[in-house]
């Protein structure tokens, strides 16, 4: 039998380095699109938000599922039906998971660390809460399983906005509020 | 449903930035799988594109964009995209066009072009974030992985070390790989361990970069297969499963929507133990972790018992269930939806003996590819088998 080609059997195409860009090496065209977007939240999320804007969380009930929902929607993903009722929760859960970054969101190298991760928020179901970041802490002392409260912005600077919370730090021991 | 042959594959060199348009990449990656089913434009009846976020390229509704470089002027043709997922979604729709009876030869063209965004495709990303909770916290993709990675490390007492060996099999398998951008022959776990760090505990060389580079797959029906090939490849079963957009209701340690469309796929394709019928297994590894992750969603093996199996060797390429011997995402490169180049091309060149250094020894007959894609929300897997 014929020895067979090995595939891929050529790799095709031109590397471009950076130096080829700036030392205007090669050919190319730019664009900078300019566009905006303003979106409406809904129902479930305008509650939310005006919630926080008062340092509340809410979810939302399934009676169905039992679940209790947050972030809240109006009709539940897995009984496809409408949720019923609005609950309070507490503004205290612990951290299901985290990341200590270095990058911004342009990964661009940052100095200091951005502490964040996923919240489940008390009162909640099971593993059920939003992402944020941390404060009030060493990099070192976050970890799975911490119990952490919301700090929240002073009310006159409240605006109906996630960032109505700066972050989570840890809950003092005692469980006190300071 | 009929049965479905692969007949032929092509890839484009991956890497940073390429001269060529998506088009011409399209074009390169087309011609190439052409030729090795022995085949002209005439003779392809259907075309579908896979390719991901339009905001890499900058050019919306790009699949019109590409059509010409598909070879799908004046043919029925269509886009899917699924993120990450994609790069396993579009041959799987390429399968049904043909596996229904409406196309006898069916080709699945994918292209990314990541490096025309500035200053990062990473900028690009941010528009998939939830813009009312998530955005507003300035968001980076790597923060995903790395929540999710934390999880499956913890859920497991995991250590990085282990992690880091997937990083390091890849990379030293991609030196055989004519396409390859980060390949590496003396790449160690020190390396990795001591590569800068991004977001705890991701750090730089835990990551697949970003690339420009395009793939492309040929398909036939069973009637003609033997009109193109004296060794046909079949699709032996498909799955996909998309699991909700609220990622952060759920447990990251485990994927079960990958589960699932791996469940969905080995039901069709009669494999009841996967572990002992699968030969190679080509996981969806844009980080290292990922790998292992995939390979527990894909029912490799127990919860947990991933990196174990790569400590003992089993997932080397010489070992007893070869794990991307392709080099992977890690090591050839991640221009997103292209990677049906290592997840389902290098398959059908593993299979028909056709790989080159990269060989996996034993005349392997069964392969599971998988992807992942969206918001840590979507599994596609395909299984061919000779």
């Amino acid at each position: 039998m014929a020895k067979k080609q090995a595939m891929p059997k050529s790799a095709p195409g031109t590397h471009v380095s950076t130096k080829d860009i700036v030392n205007k090496k090669i050919a190319y065209t730019w664009w900078e699109p300019e566009v905006q977007y303003s979106w409406s939240v809904g129902p479930a999320m305008s509650r939310f938000l005006e919630e926080l804007k008062n340092g509340k969380i809410v979810g939302r009930k399934c009676r169905k599922c039992r679940r209790v929902i947050v972030p809240p929607r109006m009709f539940c993903e897995h009984c496809y039906g409408p949720t019923d009722e609005w609950v309070y929760l507490k503004d205290t859960g612990s951290v299901e998971t985290y990341s200590i970054s270095y990058l911004d969101a342009d990964a661009r190298r940052i100095k200091e660390p951005i502490l964040v991760g996923v919240v489940s928020i008390d009162g909640a179901s099971p593993k059920h809460g939003f992402m944020h970041y941390f404060g009030g802490m060493k990099p070192e002392e976050l970890h799975i399983g911490m119990k952490v409260k919301a700090v929240w912005k002073p009310k006159e600077e409240r605006e109906g906005s996630i960032r109505d919370i700066i972050y989570f730090e840890p809950v003092k021991k005692g469980g006190r509020k300071k | 449903m009929r049965e479905v042959a692969v007949i032929g594959g092509g890839m484009t060199l991956f890497r940073r930035r390429l001269l060529e348009t998506g088009k011409e990449l399209s074009y390169l990656a087309t011609k190439m799988a052409m030729e090795e089913a022995g085949i002209e434009k005439q003779d392809i009846d259907m075309v579908v594109l896979g390719s991901a976020p339009d905001a890499f390229d900058g050019i919306h509704i790009k699949g019109d964009n590409l059509v010409d470089g598909c070879a799908a002027a004046g043919k029925p043709y269509v886009r899917v995209f699924n993120g990450g997922g994609t790069g396993v979604f579009a041959p799987i729709a390429g399968w049904w066009h043909v596996a229904s009876g409406v196309a006898d030869v069916a080709l699945v063209v994918c292209e990314e072009k990541m490096g025309s965004c500035y200053p990062h495709p990473q900028t690009a990303f941010r528009h998939i974030w939830d813009p009312i909770l998530d955005r507003p916290l300035n968001p980076n993709l790597v923060w995903l992985f790395a929540m999710e990675m934390n999880r499956y490390m913890t859920a497991h007492d995991i250590k990085k070390e282990d992690i880091a060996l997937v990083a390091v099999k890849n990379k030293r398998n991609a030196v055989g790989h004519p396409c390859a951008q980060l390949a590496d022959p003396n790449i160690t776990v020190e390396d990795v361990l001591n590569s800068e760090m991004m977001a705890w505990p991701v750090q730089r060389l835990d990551i697949s970069p970003p690339s420009d580079g395009a793939s492309a797959l040929i398909y036939c029906s069973k009637d003609k297969a033997r009109q193109f090939t004296d060794e046909p490849v079949w699709v032996a079963g498909t799955g996909w499963t998309i699991d909700s957009t609220m990622w952060t209701n759920r447990d990251l340690y485990f994927p079960q929507y990958v589960a699932n469309a791996a469940k969905m796929a080995y039901k069709m394709a009669g494999i009841s133990n996967p572990f002992k019928e699968i030969d190679i297994a080509e996981p969806y590894d844009p980080f290292d972790y990922k790998e292992l992750h995939h390979m527990e969603g894909l029912l490799l093996c127990d919860k947990g018992q991933a990196p174990i199996l790569t400590r003992e060797g089993v997932t080397q390429r010489d070992g007893d269930l070869p794990v991307c011997p392709s080099g992977g995402l890690l090591g050839v490169g991640n221009p997103i939806a292209a990677t049906m180049g290592q997840k389902v091309c290098e398959l059908y060149w593993q299979l028909t003996g056709k790989a080159g250094k990269r060989q996996v020894p034993g005349d392997p007959r069964v392969g599971v590819g998988q992807a992942w894609g969206d918001i840590m929300q979507m599994g596609t897997v395909i299984v061919l088998r000779k």
